[in-house]
């Protein structure tokens, strides 16, 4: 195992590569589940206020 | 059956499209990827010649092969929302820019970690790694020329516009770039590959190609629904198709 | 057409010759960077012949950026540009025009003072020849690339280092081809070809830029 991490030697290397690729993957894919939630959110609020504006607008 | 393309044209039409298509995109893009690198580091043999460290290969190539790519798509994409005036082309070449940038990086980032051990410095101006270099520089001026602009109409023509002078430059300067490296690199950094790739490299260069083609796929239709909601925020809807509004 | 081009050409350069300092600030801030860069990397005369051109060129890439950014901006911001993209005359011709009076008024004054400044480099005649003839060939070619991307950051926040974002990458055969005649030429190798190379840059962005700008302009002003 410990053999395997070691690459011959190249094991810095090697793993910084895929780590740091993996790390930017997983975080755009994290930053985007959170900004369509943060959208959705907003977009929801906006709802709301427009609905309390025409039931205001009825009474 | 013909299937009528140009309703997916709207966004409203395309949203729930693209909504679809993600879980599949990230299905294949998580299986390749998996079958890839255990085809990287399990079945493929060491190199003769470089030892381990050309596993390397295996992102870096798919990588910087991605960035170019997905430079091309955006571009285009960018010009036909000028051409024809249609959101959702720009709407496209906007979510495409920051993966594009991403894979620009990695490719870079990896380069250099590949290039320590195989040439014994992590930089040379070598002509792929400064075109790379410069692609990059033209992601983030995409970027961020689009990002200072608050109007969307205007930010999605003014990105076309920069995404076709960009098309017309890109060949010149690669090849500016080469002949300057030609010119000025000495013998002693050679692309040292080996005379024939092992079929086994070969397939998991190709498997982690494929993983990354479906990942920019669900990333950008991810972003690309961000962007039609922002921008669709007026029309009802989403208020009326879209879960978690109704 | 050509009254239109030439009204517009004499206009701008009236402007400036009112407004001298800002002609002058570009040369300055030439001379200036150019004049830095011994005092880091050293005095020794064999390292700054070497230097020299690729200094110079650097020197002349970012002062025709620091320029750039006034363009359009003072005609953007007193409406006289809307009144131009009404004109029934090409907008491109006009902004032909006004690329014209840029590289006059700072693209030209550094081409007549690089000599000075490569002799502070210890430049031979032969160089200072060559420098001379790619910088005139070159600056125009900056002046117009840099025109699209002046008129695509018009009246944008962070408009300055946005439009070097954007034009720099751009800049990148004109430095290499540039610069690199001068080696070129000292080398032995002859600067025909880079020569010819510089041209041919040139007359594809006469051809093509003014009609981007031009675009550029309309998106912007809408």
């Amino acid at each position: 195992m410990a053999e395997f991490f070691a690459m011959g030697g190249y094991g810095f290397f090697i793993w910084m590569s895929y780590g740091v690729t993996a790390l930017f993957m997983v975080t755009e894919v994290l930053l985007l589940m959170r900004r369509r939630r943060t959208i959705l959110q907003r977009l929801s609020r906006i709802r709301r206020a427009k609905i309390g504006v025409s039931h205001e607008a009825q009474t | 059956m013909a299937i009528n393309w140009f309703k997916y044209s709207s966004p409203a039409s395309f949203y729930p499209l693209a909504g679809r298509m993600i879980p599949w995109a990230m299905a294949v893009g998580v299986l390749t990827g998996v079958a890839g690198l255990y085809v990287g580091f399990f079945v493929a043999p060491t190199d003769y010649q470089q030892g381990e460290s050309y596993r390397i290969m295996f992102i870096h190539v798919p990588a910087a092969w991605m960035s170019m790519f997905t430079y091309i798509v955006m571009a285009v994409w960018a010009v036909a929302g000028l051409i024809w005036n249609t959101r959702l082309s720009s709407m496209m070449a906007t979510a495409l820019a920051p993966t594009g940038a991403m894979f620009t990086f990695i490719a870079l980032w990896t380069g250099a970690l590949w290039g320590k051990p195989t040439w014994g410095t992590y930089w040379v101006w070598d002509a792929r790694l400064t075109s790379e270099l410069i692609l990059l520089f033209l992601y983030i001026g995409f970027i961020a020329l689009q990002a200072s602009i608050d109007d969307p109409r205007r930010a999605a023509r003014a990105g076309g516009l920069l995404a076709l002078v960009g098309l017309v430059n890109v060949p010149i300067i690669y090849w500016s770039v080469k002949w300057w490296n030609t010119l000025h690199q000495g013998a002693s950094i050679s692309f040292a590959k080996a005379p024939t790739m092992a079929a086994e490299m070969l397939l998991a260069l190709l498997l982690v190609t494929l993983a990354f083609w479906a990942y920019t796929i669900a990333v950008a239709m991810m972003r690309v629904r961000c962007e039609i909601l922002e921008s669709e925020r007026q029309s009802n809807w989403i208020y009326e198709t879209v879960e978690g509004l109704r | 057409m050509f009254a239109a081009v030439r009204s517009v050409l004499i206009r701008d350069l009236t402007l400036a010759m009112r407004r001298r300092a800002d002609v002058l600030a570009t040369l300055i801030f030439f001379v200036i960077v150019v004049s830095l860069f011994p005092f880091g990397v050293g005095p020794d005369a064999e390292l700054l012949r070497v230097l020299g051109p690729g200094v110079i060129w650097v020197a002349a890439l970012l002062a025709a950026m620091l320029s750039l950014g006034r363009l359009f901006a003072g005609d953007y911001s007193d409406g006289v540009l809307e009144q131009l993209l009404l004109t029934p005359q090409p907008l491109a011709a006009l902004a032909l025009a006004k690329v014209l009076a840029h590289w006059l008024l700072s693209g030209l004054p550094l081409v007549l003072i690089a000599p000075v400044l490569g002799l502070q480099y210890g430049l031979s005649g032969e160089a200072l020849r060559i420098l001379v003839i790619t910088l005139l060939l070159g600056t125009p070619v900056l002046s117009l690339l840099g025109a699209v991307g002046a008129a695509l950051t018009l009246g944008l926040r962070g408009g300055g280092v946005l439009l070097s974002l954007l034009v720099l990458p751009l800049y990148v055969p004109v430095l290499i081809f540039g610069a690199g005649a001068v080696d070129a030429g000292l080398s032995g190798m002859g600067v025909d070809g880079h020569y010819s190379l510089l041209a041919a840059f040139l007359l594809g962005a006469l051809i093509l830029a003014p009609w981007a700008t031009a675009a550029a302009l309309r998106i912007s002003v809408e």
